[in-house]
């Protein structure tokens, strides 16, 4: 991940996509129509990549039931499944499969793919809100500070508390809060996304949303509610945390940048005072590289996701990406990879959009 | 809030900042370096101070003292008493009720000095607001009050337009607004117009004029151009080395300077139709000598990108240069002058019409086939730091040519290049510095010397002193003067100003907006120009004179 | 003057060019605290790594020795001062051996990033055209991708799994080096364009230098100035890669080296019983290894920059200071 090449990019460029952006006098509508195109090469691309590498192996069939079945079994199941025709030919059906939302049947479970997807996203989403939200509360404020308070004792303190961050595996910082809270504490809940109790509650709701708080809010069971966000706090903060390092320092450097600027001292020598200079003047012009980057950040936090959900037992895509991979299950595993890169693709449209709104440059 | 419109008088003499023995001293990575060593002057109210001095004189720092501003790494001694208050013993609240309130700055240049994110009318009323309490109402009323007395046309409409919607001249208008939203004593204006083309130079000259006149303010005027200080300054102040070397009335300073080094400086500054080159000459020069480049029709496009229309950047000019001649290329910024130099060069496609240089059409452009008549063409750039391969020593980027096009040995280039390095007057140790050794007017030396290695045809010079001072700035074009005589090069000098251009260049074309609108011989068109937009450039050069300056700003006035 | 006539120019003093010793020597406070802790970190890592042999006191995989079997969740003490894990592996042991992975896979990983990085970049940057624009985009699509997914596709392409020591290094740094060949792409890729039109690479342009010729002696020796920032700050990530491929079970085999990350995922279940030792050293080492790296790292960035760089700010009475 590319966590730290932030500072090193800062001066030369946001990535190369962006270079698209239009200066003054741009029209942004065509922007916007541009930019949206621009997310199928990046869908496709990834799409290919993960198809053709998963193939490079031998077919799926092979790759997770080989061994358990006899020769004819597997190639009858081979067969039956068309895996047995040339590469390009499965290619082209599959990326049909995917337009018309069909993403096949697992191997080893025998279950939609469509199905686990839906069944298990919610949950992801859920963990990456909070981690999110965590991330924006401890990066934005602190990152200021650091900027302002460049050089100095906080400055020092704060970034090494980034780096730490940024240094400490998430599943490494999940076994320590699980060690410290929940087992030596006793505190909280160390595995799992609600009690036994809350959650056949929760999923015998109708319509539930997957999202048990909001599922636990809107049935007015504030038991199941309270349970849920207990069991929430440590994977949100271990993957909190790993977020808000680099929220930190990217706060940090970018503020620092527009802190230097003329329109700063310009402001200053208006007499505005200096947290007003810090929180509108810098903070507001460096608010658009800030949210490119963030952007980008949403690779992390998915990457993040699927080693939280694996340490807290957290059943979201990640985890049973895991599994699945373990399995060798690779229809399963081609499904969950093609939705992140959806997931991803469309993240960085919408923070695109939203950093070009914040800079009247483009949209006027 | 309450004093709009009331001239604030400060003491009884009406002195409104006075800085006594002030010493500023910066900690760098060579150790402490003291940039201001005990300058001392008074500014009055409703009087210029004009503080001149080349680079590295302290003249920007000294002025930013008075705003209490001051790099993380420096430190000040004295005194800086504006209406008085020391500004150098305020606490950082008593500094902010002083800024904006007593003194205000306007700042270099405009694009960089205004928040790209914030309409006008909020970084004004940022000021207002960080002064006492004031509605969102009245702050803006008082924007759109000063915005027109700046000459912001329709300031109702345009208080809440954001700075990329204003032209560089209307964003120094906005800045000056937002200085005199509070009606300050004293106004600091660093280079006020350094960033702006002389046209718009003018005018931002008039209104900071109209200001002192109208609201009694006291200005500090920073400067290194003393046409500006002759059109504007009542006083003047001059630096270096971080000393006031002279202080002096204007109209003294400059027709009885006391000081060698102010003489000196005087001396240095090209003025216009002084020194010509084409003096006494009333036909052009060398027309039976060989045609290096013509271009006519000639038509340089830009793509446009996404959404925003192409931009044709030169449009139909047609002209020549032939062998041995000095082809002067004036005009300001987005005129197209330095896309024609670079054309020529082959830095740049051209896209209609037909450029011969050499006998090369570059409307078919390919580097292998135009290749072998590179050694015939120097270039020299503008930016002499930013030209030489900070990797390669002096020698090797001089030599660079040769070892392109010559099969030489390392002794032969080594010869060479001590041999240019004396024609450019520099020691020939300097080959094995590195470019960041040099000081600015060394490094065009350097990079006159590489562009001369292989004897070329043609030079182009794209404003090759815009970046030197003026002592230095001298000198490199005498040095280009000599050389040019010695080796008889033709060459094409595209400089945005007029007086250098006509020290250097027989003949002279002026663009404006891509197109070419008059020719001629050089002390022709500078003393007689036929274009109307020819007429308005000259008439807004300020030259370094005060009493000349006064008669020609009169004539430029009422040209409009 | 001298030189003997076979060279044109001289060269920089030595010191001022070799990257950390002159970062060292123009830092000053806080900075050169950050940058001397990091260095430190770093040496011990490396000093580990190259060390393991001789001070680790049982081999890796090692579960029994002549006074017979270890115990299987030892707590830290006499023999075995880290304790033993639930397979009976020593913990003090494997944390020194699992250096030495680490250290092998990061090399490996960065080395071979950095080569095909630097030139794809230095390539597609200078020429432009079509093939900068298809480049930039598949790098984008797979720089916005997690990269640990990226990785793990990788390993299961490579090595089917899991595999022993020098095949499960190659896999790992082969993972890792295709995961990371658009980060280095992209920034020499920017820096590129961003010289292209730098004065001094139009001078050699209009001096007819050759294509070949402006992009190796012109532009890569100031393209890849910030290599050696990069190389820090990637070795961490790289570093961060293997522990999570080896958390998940995609990193070598126990038997055939020791690695971090699985030692990791082996104690997360005996944290859940209150059992420490097991996961808290292999964390810490990925934890102080990777803090090190990223300080020399972020020290060379700060200081490479005139504008974040601090001045020693003293009061000298008598001008000269020590060098």
């Amino acid at each position: 991940m590319a966590i730290m090449t932030d500072t090193v990019e800062e001066p030369s460029a946001p990535p190369a996509l962006k270079a698209t952006a239009p200066k003054a006098g741009g029209s942004f509508a065509r922007y916007l129509v541009t930019r949206f195109l621009l997310i199928f090469p990046t869908i496709f691309i990834l799409v290919t990549l993960v198809f053709f590498l998963m193939r490079v192996t031998g077919d799926p069939i092979t790759a997770a039931l080989g061994g358990r079945l006899t020769p004819d079994q597997l190639a009858e199941r081979i067969a039956a499944a068309g895996y047995d025709r040339p590469v390009i030919v499965q290619y082209f059906e599959y990326l049909g499969q995917i337009f018309t939302g069909n993403f096949g049947r697992t191997i080893s479970d025998n279950r939609a793919v469509t199905e686990v997807l839906t069944t298990y996203g919610a949950a992801t989403a859920e963990l990456a809100f909070n981690s999110l939200v965590i991330a924006l509360l401890i990066g934005i404020p602190f990152g200021l500070m650091a900027a302002k308070l460049r050089d100095r004792w906080p400055d020092a303190i704060l970034r090494v508390f980034a780096i730490l961050c940024y240094a400490t595996p998430v599943f490494f910082a999940g076994l320590l809060l699980k060690l410290i809270f929940g087992v030596w504490l006793g505190w909280l809940p160390i595995a799992g996304r609600a009690g036994i109790n809350a959650e056949l509650e929760l999923t015998s709701l109708q319509n539930p949303t997957g999202i048990y708080l909001l599922d636990a809010l809107r049935s007015g069971n504030m038991e199941a509610a309270s349970d849920v966000i207990q069991h929430a706090i440590l994977p949100a903060v271990a993957l909190g945390l790993l977020t808000a390092g680099v929220f930190l320092r990217l706060v940090r450097t970018n503020v620092i940048g527009t802190l230097g600027r003329d329109y700063v001292e310009a402001g200053r020598s208006r007499g505005v005072s200096e947290y007003r200079l810090l929180t509108k003047h810098a903070y507001r012009p460096a608010l658009i590289p800030i949210i490119t980057v963030m952007g980008l950040q949403i690779a992390l936090l998915l990457g993040g996701a699927v080693l939280t959900e694996t340490t807290f037992e957290w059943k979201g895509l990640g985890f049973m990406l895991a599994q699945y991979l373990t399995a060798r299950d690779f229809v399963a595993v081609q499904g969950i990879v093609v939705l992140l890169a959806v997931i991803v693709a469309v993240t960085n449209f919408i923070v695109d959009i939203i950093a070009a709104l914040i800079d009247p440059r483009v949209r006027f | 809030m309450s004093q709009h419109g009331t001239p604030k008088i400060a003491t009884a003499d009406g002195r409104v900042l006075s800085i006594e023995d002030l010493q500023v001293t910066f900690t760098t990575d060579a150790g402490e370096v003291d940039a201001v060593r005990g300058v001392s002057f008074e500014v009055a109210a409703g009087e210029v101070v004009a503080v001149v001095g080349e680079s590295g004189s302290g003249k920007s720092v000294t002025a930013r003292t008075v705003l209490g501003l001051l790099a993380e790494t420096a430190t000040a001694r004295g005194a800086v008493v504006l209406r008085g208050n020391n500004m150098l013993a305020l606490t950082g609240r008593q500094l902010r009720a002083v800024r904006g309130e007593d003194v205000a700055m306007v700042f270099q240049e405009p694009s960089t000095a205004l928040n790209p994110v914030y309409t006008v009318g909020w970084q004004i009323a940022e000021g207002l607001r960080a002064h006492g309490k004031v509605s969102k109402k009245q702050a803006r009323a008082r924007a759109i009050e000063v915005l027109g007395r700046v000459g912001i046309p329709e300031p109702e409409k345009r208080v809440d337009y954001y700075p990329h919607q204003f032209s560089g001249g209307q964003k120094q208008r906005v800045i000056i607004a937002a200085a005199l939203a509070l009606n300050p004593a004293v106004i600091v204006a660093d280079e006020p117009t350094t960033a702006l083309d002389v046209t718009v130079q003018a005018e931002i000259l008039e209104l900071l004029r109209e200001v002192r006149d109208e609201f009694n303010t006291g200005i500090v005027l920073i400067t290194h151009n003393m046409g500006v200080v002759a059109d504007l300054a009542d006083r003047v102040v001059v630096m270096y080395q971080g000393k006031v070397v002279e202080t002096a009335q204007s109209l003294e300073l400059f027709s009885a300077p006391r000081e060698d080094y102010t003489k000196a400086l005087l001396e240095a500054v090209p003025h216009l139709g002084r020194n010509s080159a084409s003096a006494g000459m009333s036909e052009r020069s060398g027309q039976d000598k060989e045609v290096l480049v013509e271009a006519t029709n000639l038509e340089i496009t830009y793509p446009g990108r996404m959404g925003t229309p192409a931009f044709k950047a030169v449009d139909n000019v047609s002209l020549k240069i032939c062998a041995g001649e000095v082809y002067g290329l004036v005009g300001e910024s987005g005129s197209g002058k330095t896309t024609i130099g670079r054309a020529i060069a082959g830095l740049n496609r051209t896209t209609g019409g037909s450029l011969k240089v050499l006998g090369y059409e570059m409307l078919n452009f390919k580097e292998r086939t135009f290749k072998p008549l590179r050694q015939e063409i120097g270039f020299v750039f503008q930016d002499p730091a930013a030209s030489f391969n900070p990797q390669l020593s002096i020698g090797e980027c001089v030599a660079e040519p040769l070892l392109v096009h010559r099969k030489v040995t390392p002794a032969q280039a080594r010869a060479r290049v001590d041999e240019l390095l004396e024609a450019v007057q520099l020691p020939k140790a300097f080959a094995d510095r590195f470019p960041h050794e040099l000081s600015g007017g060394q490094r065009q030396r350097a990079s006159l010397a590489r562009s001369l290695a292989l004897d070329p045809k043609l030079l182009i010079a794209d404003e090759p002193t815009s970046a030197l001072d003026v002592s230095v700035q001298a000198k490199v074009l005498e040095l280009f003067k000599e050389l040019q005589t010695e080796l008889g090069f033709a060459a094409l000098f595209i400089s945005h100003d007029l007086a250098v251009v006509d020290m250097l260049s027989t003949w002279v074309g002026v663009l404006y907006r891509g197109k070419l609108v008059e020719e001629g011989i050089g002390s022709q068109v500078m003393s007689n120009p036929s274009h109307q937009y020819t007429q308005r450039l000259i008439a807004s050069l300020p030259v370094p004179d005060p009493v000349e300056q006064a008669i020609r700003r009169e004539a430029f006035l009422k040209t409009g | 003057m001298s030189t003997t006539t076979t060279s044109i120019g001289a060269k920089k003093p030595l010191a001022d060019r070799l990257p950390i010793i002159s970062h060292l020597r123009m830092s000053a406070g806080l900075q050169r605290g950050m940058l001397v802790a990091g260095l430190v970190l770093s040496l011990i890592f490396i000093l580990a790594a190259a060390l393991a042999p001789l001070i680790a006191p049982f081999d890796f995989a090692q579960i029994t020795d002549a006074e017979g079997d270890f115990p299987t969740q030892a707590a830290p003490g006499g023999k075995f001062i880290w304790g033993t894990t639930v397979g009976g592996f020593d913990v003090f042991s494997r944390t020194l051996w699992g250096a030495q992975t680490a250290l092998l896979v990061i090399v490996m990983a960065v080395v071979c990033s950095i080569f095909l990085g630097v030139f794809l970049g230095l390539v597609s940057g200078y020429i432009g055209g079509w093939l900068d624009r298809v480049l930039v985009v598949v790098a984008d699509a797979i720089y916005a991708f997690p990269s640990l997914l990226l990785a793990i596709v990788m390993s299961i392409v490579i090595s089917q799994g899991q595999s022993s020591l020098w095949g499960g290094i190659m896999a790992a740094a082969i993972s890792i080096t295709v995961v990371f060949i658009p980060q280095y792409f992209r920034v020499i890729r920017a820096e590129t364009v961003r010289l292209k039109a730098e004065p001094f690479v139009e001078s050699a342009k209009v001096v007819g230098a050759s294509t070949w010729r402006i992009m190796f002696k012109h532009v890569f020796r100031n393209a890849t100035r910030t290599l050696p920032l990069i190389f820090t700050l990637n070795a961490s990530e790289a570093l961060l890669t293997l522990a999570g491929l080896g958390f998940l079970g995609f990193g070598i085999e126990p038997t055939k080296a020791a690695e971090w990350g699985y030692d990791l995922n082996r104690a997360l279940s005996d944290a859940t019983s209150g059992i420490w030792w097991t996961g808290v050293f292999p964390g810490v080492a990925i934890v102080l290894t990777v803090l090190g790296l990223t300080l020399v790292g972020e020290s060379m960035n700060d200081l490479g920059d005139p504008r974040l760089r601090m001045r020693r700010k003293k009061k000298r009475t008598s001008g000269k200071g020590a060098a």
